[in-house]
C-alpha cells in the first residue's frame, strides 16, 4: 500500500519556512495516498516560480519546464501516456500570466489532468511584482503606487469556458484542501483548483487575514449549475467561497476519439504503422499510364 | 520533345490550379515528366498568380523563369506576365494582342459547348493540349477522372468544353500546330516534398503532431488529420509555443513527436528549442521557410532561416539542422531526423521552404530507407538504484526512460540539474560537467552528418555551394555552364548542422548560391568552416532560384 513515506523526497526545500506552499505540498501528498496512487503512476508538471519547484519535493515523475508552459506540456504527456495521473502545480504568474492563453484553451479541451494554481497574488520568485491576481490598488515592489488594472477572474473564466471541475482551495486548511485535491484528481476531465496561498514574504496580507475571509461553499450550492457557480466565482473581492464551484461529467474528454481508434496504453507501446502501408501511400503518387 | 515551359496565369480562384493539374497529369499519363510550381499571392480571390509547368522528356525538376507558352485567363494576368513570355513564345488568351495570339474565348466556348461558364478551365486545358501537341483524348480522360465524383453531367460538360478549346486553338494554330507527341512508357511519381514528410514521419514512428497553421507548412498538419490510419495524434494548438510544448511533453512521455511551422512560428518556439536541449528530449521541427522579416511574403519562398535555425535558442546546446533537396531526400531526412533526434535526445530541425512545399516533382521512383530504426529507449531492467535521467556518460547520451515507462522515476528539469534531474546551483562541478555532457553530443553528432553531395567538382575551377531546395537549379546551371566550356562543379549541403568536416581546396573559386540576400551559408562556412568565398549569388525576391539566374550571374 502506498503511504506518504513513499512520496517523501530528499531534495532540500527552498521555500521560506512557514510558507503556505508547504500546506499544498502536504495536502497533495495526502490526496495521492488517499487515492492509492503510487509515485510511479503520477507525473507532476510545473513551470517556473516558487510554486513551480513543488515537483522536486515529491517523489514521483516530474517535468519542471519553462515559465508559463506547464499546461501544453502536461497535455502532451497525458495524451502520450494516459495511465499517468498528470497534475500541473505552478504559480499564478506562471499559469495566469505567462501561460494564460494555454489555460484558456485547456478549459475548452478538457484534458484529463488536474491544474493546481498556487495563487499568492504575487510574483514571489522575482521578488514581489504584481501577478494577474493582485487586486487593483495594491502596491507592490514594482507597482509602487498600486496596481492600476483589474485582477484576472480565472475561476469565472473557467466556468464560462466549460471547464468541467472548478474549485477554490485554501492552503491554510490542510484537511479541506487534501479532500478537495483528491476530488479534483479523481474527476475525469480538466480539474482546475485555484488555491489561496498567501505569500508571507511579499504578500500584503498574512494567512490570518485570509482565514477570516474564507467561507465554505454553501451546502445548498448546486455545483452543476453554471450560473450559480459563476456568482460564487465572482463573489466579493473580500470573501472567498472555498470548495467545488462547478462540476460536470457531461463533456467528452480530450483525445477520447483518438483513443477509441488506437486503443489504450502509452503511445510508445502501440505498434507503428507498417512499411507496406506507407509504401502504398507513396505509390499512390505515381501517375498511372493511360 | 522540346522542353516546354508553360505559365498558366490568372487570378486566385480562377482555376489555374485545376488547369495546371489536368495538363500535368495528362502529360504524366502520356509518359512525360512534369515539374509544377505554384506562384501566388496571399489572398483567396483576385491578384495575379501562375501555375508553371515544365514539361520535358527527362525530369527537369527545377523552375524556369521564362515561358514558352503563356495562357492568360484574364487581361490583367496577360499584361502582368507578358514580360515572362520569351520572344517567339505562344500566347493563349481570350482576345488577340497581335496576329500571333492564339485566341480562345474560354468563357464563351464553355457556355456554348459545355452549357456553363464553369467549364472555362476545361476549354483552357483543351487549348493547351493543342498548343503542346498532347492528344486531346488523354486530356479528356484525365478531366473525366478528376470530375467523375461530380456526376455524368459534369463529365459531359467538361469533355465538350475541352474538345472545343482544343479545336479552336488548333484551327488558329494552323500550320504552327505541333505533331502529336508519341506515347511513352515512362512512369513517374508526381508530388511535393511536403506530401511525403508526414508519411516519412509516420514510417519513422511519429505518433504525435501538434502545430499552428502557417504557410507553407499547414499542409503537413492537414495530411496527418486527413489520414487517421497513420495513427498519429493531431492537434491544432492555440499558438506555436503550445504546439512545440505539447509535442515535447508527448515526446518525454514516450511518443515520437513533431511540429511544423514557418519562420514566424519558429520564432515563438525558440525558448522551447532551448528547453529540448536542456531536458534532452527529442523533437522534430519542420521549418518551412518563407521570405521575412516578420510576416514578409507569406506565400513565397526564401532560404532566410538557416542561421536562425542553427542558432535559435538561448544558451549553448546541440542540435541537428537538415535541409532536404527534393521529395525523395525529404523522406530520408525526415526519417533520419527522427532517428538522430531520439538517439542523441536533441531537437532536429528540417528546413524546407514554400518552393518545396508547393512544387511538384516528377520522380521515377520513391522509396523508404531500407532500415528505419526503432526508438532508442533504455531497458528499465538494467537500471538499479535510483534512476539518473542525466547520468554522465562518455558520449554524453544518458539511458533514456520516458515518463511512466517503469517504476523508476523520471525527473526532467529546465533548470540546471543534477544527474537525477533536480535543480542545482553547484557551479563548481555539476554545472560544468552538464554543459560538457550536452556539448559532447554535438561533437559526436558531427560524425553522423553527411558531407555535401558532389557534382562534377573533381576537375572544376569554380565550385558552386548550395543547400536545400536549390539543388535542381544549381545542377542545371552546372550542366549549362559545362556546355559552354566552363569548368564548373557543385557541392550541395543537405545536412548543415553540425557542419560536416570538409577539406577545402585552394585551387578553386567557391561561390555560394542561396535564396537570401546576405549569404547565410557563405557566412556559416566562413565562420565555422574556415572557407574563403570568392563570390555569392542570392535571390531574395520571393521566387525560387533558377538556372538562368545563376548562369547569368556567373557570366
Ligand atoms: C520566459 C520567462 N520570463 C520570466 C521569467 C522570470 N520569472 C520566473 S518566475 C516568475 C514569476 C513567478 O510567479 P508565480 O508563477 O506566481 O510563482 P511564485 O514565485 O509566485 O510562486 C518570473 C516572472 C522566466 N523564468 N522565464
Ligand atoms: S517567497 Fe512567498 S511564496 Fe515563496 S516560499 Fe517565500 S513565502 Fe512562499
Ligand atoms: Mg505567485
Amino acid at each position: 500500500m502506498t503511504t506518504t513515506q513513499d512520496y517523501r523526497s530528499s531534495i532540500e526545500n527552498q521555500w521560506c519556512p512557514g510558507c503556505p506552499n508547504y500546506g499544498i505540498l502536504t495536502a497533495l501528498e495526502r490526496a495521492l495516498v488517499a487515492l492509492g496512487r503510487a509515485p510511479h503512476e503520477v507525473c507532476l508538471v510545473s513551470g517556473i516560480g516558487q510554486a513551480a519547484k513543488l515537483p522536486h519535493y515529491l517523489r514521483c515523475h516530474a517535468w519542471n519546464g519553462l515559465h508559463g508552459r506547464a499546461i501544453p506540456a502536461a497535455i502532451g504527456i497525458h495524451v502520450a501516456n494516459p495511465a499517468l495521473t498528470t497534475i500541473v502545480t505552478s504559480g499564478d504568474g506562471d499559469l495566469y500570466g505567462e501561460g494564460g492563453n494555454h489555460l484558456l484553451h485547456a478549459f475548452r479541451r478538457n484534458p484529463d489532468i488536474t491544474v493546481i494554481v498556487h495563487d499568492n497574488r504575487i510574483y514571489a520568485l522575482t521578488k514581489g511584482q504584481a501577478s494577474p491576481t493582485t487586486p487593483r490598488g495594491e502596491p507592490t515592489r514594482l507597482q509602487f503606487d498600486g496596481v492600476e488594472i483589474d485582477p484576472a477572474q480565472m475561476l469565472a473564466t473557467a466556468v464560462v469556458h466549460g471547464c468541467t471541475f472548478v474549485a477554490r482551495g485554501f492552503a491554510g486548511d490542510l484537511e479541506g484542501l487534501s479532500t478537495l485535491l483528491a476530488r479534483a484528481i479523481a474527476h475525469r476531465g480538466l480539474s482546475f483548483v485555484d488555491v489561496i496561498q498567501p505569500c508571507i514574504t511579499w504578500g500584503k496580507h498574512p494567512l490570518a487575514w485570509y482565514r477570516e475571509r474564507v467561507v465554505p461553499v454553501p451546502t445548498d450550492h448546486d455545483a452543476t449549475d453554471r450560473n450559480a457557480a459563476l456568482s460564487l466565482a465572482l463573489d466579493s473581492p473580500d470573501r472567498f467561497p472555498v470548495g467545488v464551484l462547478y462540476e460536470t461529467a457531461e463533456k467528452p474528454v480530450f483525445a477520447e476519439s483518438y483513443r477509441v481508434r488506437v486503443g489504450d496504453g502509452p503511445l510508445a507501446r502501440l505498434p507503428r504503422i507498417g512499411r507496406a502501408a506507407i509504401q502504398a501511400r507513396l505509390a499512390a503518387f505515381v501517375v498511372n499510364k493511360d | 520533345m522540346d522542353e516546354q515551359s508553360v505559365f498558366i496565369a490568372g487570378a486566385a480562384g480562377e482555376g489555374i490550379q485545376t488547369i495546371g493539374d489536368v495538363v500535368a497529369r495528362a502529360f504524366l499519363a502520356h509518359g512525360y515528366p512534369v515539374f509544377a510550381v505554384q506562384e501566388y499571392e496571399s489572398r483567396i480571390r483576385g491578384g495575379n498568380s501562375t501555375h508553371r509547368l515544365r514539361i520535358a522528356s527527362a525530369p527537369a525538376n527545377a523552375p524556369r523563369r521564362d515561358a514558352d507558352v503563356l495562357l492568360a485567363l484574364n487581361p490583367e494576368a496577360r499584361n502582368h506576365y507578358a514580360v515572362d513570355l520569351r520572344a517567339g513564345g505562344t500566347l493563349v488568351a481570350s482576345e488577340a494582342v497581335d496576329e500571333q495570339t492564339i485566341v480562345v474565348p474560354f468563357h464563351d466556348l464553355a457556355v456554348e459547348h459545355g452549357g456553363s461558364g464553369l467549364y472555362a478551365n476545361a476549354v483552357a486545358a483543351g487549348a493547351l493540349a493543342a498548343v503542346l501537341g498532347l492528344p486531346i483524348e488523354i486530356v479528356v480522360r484525365t478531366l473525366a477522372a478528376a470530375v467523375a465524383r461530380h456526376g455524368d453531367a459534369a463529365v459531359a460538360g467538361n469533355t465538350s468544353a475541352a474538345k472545343a478549346g482544343f479545336e479552336v486553338a488548333r484551327a488558329t494554330l494552323g500550320g504552327r500546330a505541333p505533331k502529336p507527341l508519341p506515347k511513352r512508357e515512362n512512369v513517374y511519381a508526381f508530388l511535393s516534398a511536403h506530401d511525403v514528410i508526414p508519411l516519412a514521419a509516420a514510417a519513422a514512428g511519429c505518433r504525435f503532431m501538434s502545430a499552428y497553421p502557417m504557410s507553407p507548412s499547414t499542409g503537413i498538419l492537414t495530411a496527418f488529420a486527413r489520414d487517421p490510419e497513420l495513427g498519429v495524434f493531431v492537434e491544432q494548438a492555440e499558438d506555436e509555443i503550445a504546439a512545440i510544448e505539447m509535442a515535447l511533453g508527448a515526446s518525454a512521455a514516450g511518443a515520437r513527436a513533431m511540429t511544423a511551422t514557418s519562420g514566424g512560428g519558429f520564432a515563438l518556439m525558440v525558448e522551447s528549442i532551448s528547453l529540448a536541449g536542456m531536458i534532452e528530449t527529442p523533437i522534430v521541427v519542420v521549418l518551412g521557410q518563407r521570405p521575412g522579416p516578420a510576416t514578409g511574403l507569406p506565400t513565397r519562398t526564401a532560404q532566410e532561416d538557416l542561421l536562425f535555425a542553427i542558432h535559435a535558442g538561448h544558451g549553448e546546446t546541440a542540435r541537428l539542422v537538415f535541409a532536404p533537396a527534393d521529395p525523395q531526400d525529404a523522406i530520408e531526412k525526415t526519417v533520419r531526423a527522427f532517428d538522430l533526434a531520439d538517439r542523441y535526445q536533441i531537437p532536429a530541425i528540417v528546413l524546407s521552404d514554400q518552393f518545396l512545399a508547393d512544387s511538384r516533382f516528377s520522380l521515377p521512383a520513391l522509396s523508404l530507407p531500407s532500415e528505419i530504426p526503432d526508438a532508442h529507449l533504455a531497458d528499465p531492467n538494467t537500471i538499479d538504484g535510483e534512476y539518473r535521467r542525466y547520468a554522465l556518460t562518455e558520449d554524453g547520451v544518458s539511458p533514456r526512460l520516458y515518463l511512466g515507462q517503469a517504476e523508476a522515476l523520471v525527473y526532467l528539469d529546465s533548470d540546471e540539474h543534477t544527474e537525477e534531474g533536480h535543480i542545482t546551483e553547484d557551479v563548481r562541478v555539476v554545472r560544468p560537467s552538464m554543459v560538457e555532457k550536452r556539448l559532447e553530443k554535438g561533437r559526436r553528432l558531427r560524425g553522423e552528418v553527411a558531407p555535401p553531395s558532389r557534382n562534377r567538382d573533381e576537375d572544376a575551377e569554380t565550385i558552386l555551394l548550395g543547400w536545400g531546395s536549390t539543388k535542381g537549379a544549381i545542377d542545371e546551371a552546372v550542366a549549362r555552364l559545362r556546355g559552354k566550356g566552363r569548368r564548373v562543379g557543385a557541392l550541395h549541403f543537405t545536412e548543415l548542422w553540425p557542419l560536416p568536416e570538409i577539406a577545402w581546396r585552394d585551387d578553386v573559386d567557391y561561390w555560394t548560391i542561396e535564396g537570401n540576400a546576405t549569404g547565410q551559408l557563405a557566412r556559416l562556412l566562413a565562420s565555422d568552416g574556415g572557407l574563403r568565398i570568392e563570390g555569392r549569388i542570392g535571390r531574395y525576391d520571393g521566387l525560387p532560384l533558377d538556372a538562368a539566374t545563376i548562369v547569368e550571374a556567373l557570366a
